[in-house]
């Protein structure tokens, strides 16, 4: 027999199941990018310990344009992953996700309705609203 | 064994935390009045320091966003692969990794609120 | 009526063989299911294709294969729904494949038994004639978990599956949740010491392909969540277990 497991496949592509694996496959990604950043976020703000000299050196390599572009995809990210973890936070008590009934054809599953799909696309709004906002602040004072 | 439910509860409340205190953190950031850039200053961010409640938030970003951010890659490794000396791997790096960057964000907020 | 091209996943382990995809034009109706069409092929064009199926009615859970891309139950998709020219049929993923479209529910079906799918009460006696009431709200807790067809759809689905062989998976999980939520049933807390696993319930992350792909309304995914929240104690008074009643004559 011939094991047939989808593996990481089955992770990476967000196109088919709709929103929810949509959303699954974001808050991931947001995850591990959100961790990567805060152990570099770490990193970098330690050199305040070695002195004005150290910290200018690293504003200046963190403070550019680069850097400004990094900080807005995390800015996106640390949104969505708050959002979207609220919402799971709530689905996951059974709050929002309807109640179980009587199926009848051609049955719509009610945990995927349209609150927490609603909930999905805010989620996804709010990030790109804080991305522009965030944008504005860096960007905005040169 | 500590449970799985007791883990995942932790995984939430942290994660609930960790959205105010970040929020504040950014407040930071945003409400010095001649700008963000300048909210960056050496002294500024040395000031920040000195203010005892904000070394607390920080102190406490750090412990929940390690362990929200540590369990997050726990769950993720043990759902990639299985086997019992690849999931007490796991277990051990991500204590490792929280530890660890807990110590060293620690000992930052200790060194720059004595500068 | 239209005709369609339907490329069909062929391996055989026997043969040593690459898998690969054999196709065959086949006229369809606007009736036509895509098991129908395949059975057309096979008594038509190849003998050799080997599926699974019986029921034809979507009552039986046995055609489940991914049909561009979806898994879904051959004998519940229509040819004209799929909107195409082109359809692909695949083994279910996350089975082992026996032979072509035909897949191995052996860990499917013993995850679906570790759940205790049945009611576990001391107090029952089949012979002394009495019985269990219940109010309909309470059937309806559980009715819609009890029409799952146990046709893997959803563990084909499912992210979590893909990677992970310990996860009982979505069909195993809102089995759990039948039982459990069933006021008939005594054992909640060992039902809870189960899924409360490294491997268990915490797996799920709602990524709800599994009730998009249900042909059967169960909608795992809201099981999932309920046995979960029921593990946080949001719904712990709800559950008054049945007392047996004699029957009045
Ligand atoms: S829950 Fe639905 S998709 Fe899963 S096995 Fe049961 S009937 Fe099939
Ligand atoms: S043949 Fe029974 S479900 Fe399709």
């Amino acid at each position: 027999m011939k094991e047939n497991r989808e593996g990481v496949k089955g992770w990476l592509n967000p196109t088919r199941y709709g929103a929810n694996r949509f959303a699954y496959w974001l808050q991931r990604l947001t995850g591990l990018g959100l961790l990567i950043y805060f152990i570099a976020h770490v990193i970098e703000t330690s050199n305040i310990v070695y002195g004005k000299s150290a910290w200018e050196k690293m504003l200046a390599v963190t403070q550019t344009n680069e850097g400004h572009i990094v900080l807005m995809v995390v800015i996106g990210m640390c949104v969505f992953h708050a959002a979207n973890g609220v919402r799971l936070y709530i689905a996951e008590h059974g709050k929002g996700i309807g109640r179980p009934g009587r199926p009848e054809y051609p049955y719509k599953p009610t945990s995927l309705g349209l609150g927490m799909k609603a909930c999905i696309w805010v989620s996804v709004a709010l990030a790109a609203l804080a991305m522009m906002y965030g944008a504005y602040v860096l960007f905005g004072e040169a | 064994m500590v449970r799985e439910s007791s883990i995942m509860k932790v995984h939430y409340y942290t994660g609930l935390a960790a959205i105010v205190l970040v929020a504040i953190h950014i407040l930071f950031r945003l409400t010095v009045p001649e700008g963000y850039s300048a909210s960056l200053e050496y002294e500024n961010v040395i000031a920040n320091y000195k203010n005892i409640s904000y070394t607390l938030v920080l102190e406490l970003i750090l412990v929940t966003v390690a362990v929200h951010g540590f369990n997050g890659l726990r769950v993720i490794l043990l759902e990639l692969r299985q086997g019992d000396a690849w999931e007490s791997a796991v277990k051990w790096l991500c204590i490792a990794g929280a530890v660890a960057i807990i110590a060293y964000g620690t000992r930052t907020i200790i060194l720059a609120s004595m500068m | 009526m239209k005709r369609v091209k339907i490329r069909v996943f062929r391996y055989n382990p026997a043969d040593g063989a690459d898998a690969r995809y054999d196709e065959f034009e086949v006229e369809a109706e606007r009736w036509t299911t895509v098991l129908d069409a395949l059975l057309y092929i096979k008594a038509h064009k190849d003998h050799s294709i080997a599926l699974r199926y019986s029921c034809r009615m979507a009552s039986c859970g046995s055609c489940g294969m991914v049909i561009n891309g979806i898994p879904r139950l051959a004998c519940y998709t229509k040819v004209y729904e799929l909107g195409s020219d082109v359809i692909t049929c695949r083994p279910l993923t996350n089975f082992p494949i026996i032979r072509d479209l035909a897949t191995d529910f052996t860990a499917f079906f013993a995850k679906h038994k570790s759940m205790r799918p049945y009611i576990i009460n001391d107090a029952v006696d089949r012979i002394d004639g009495r019985e269990f009431l219940q109010k309909p709200e309470e059937v309806e807790k559980y009715l819609q978990f009890s029409y799952c067809i146990k046709c893997g759809l959803c563990y084909a689905a499912c992210p979590t599956v893909a990677t992970d062989k310990r996860f009982p998976g979505p069909q195993a999980l809102a089995q759990m949740y039948r039982y459990l939520i069933d006021s008939r049933d005594m054992a909640t807390d060992e039902r809870l010491k189960v899924v409360d696993d490294r491997h268990g319930v915490w797996r799920c992350h709602f990524a709800g392909s599994c009730s998009m792909v249900c042909p059967k309304g169960v909608d795992p995914a809201l099981g999932i969540q309920l046995l979960r929240a029921y593990l946080l104690g949001m719904s712990r008074d709800s559950k008054v277990v049945a007392e047996l009643y004699r029957r009045e004559k």
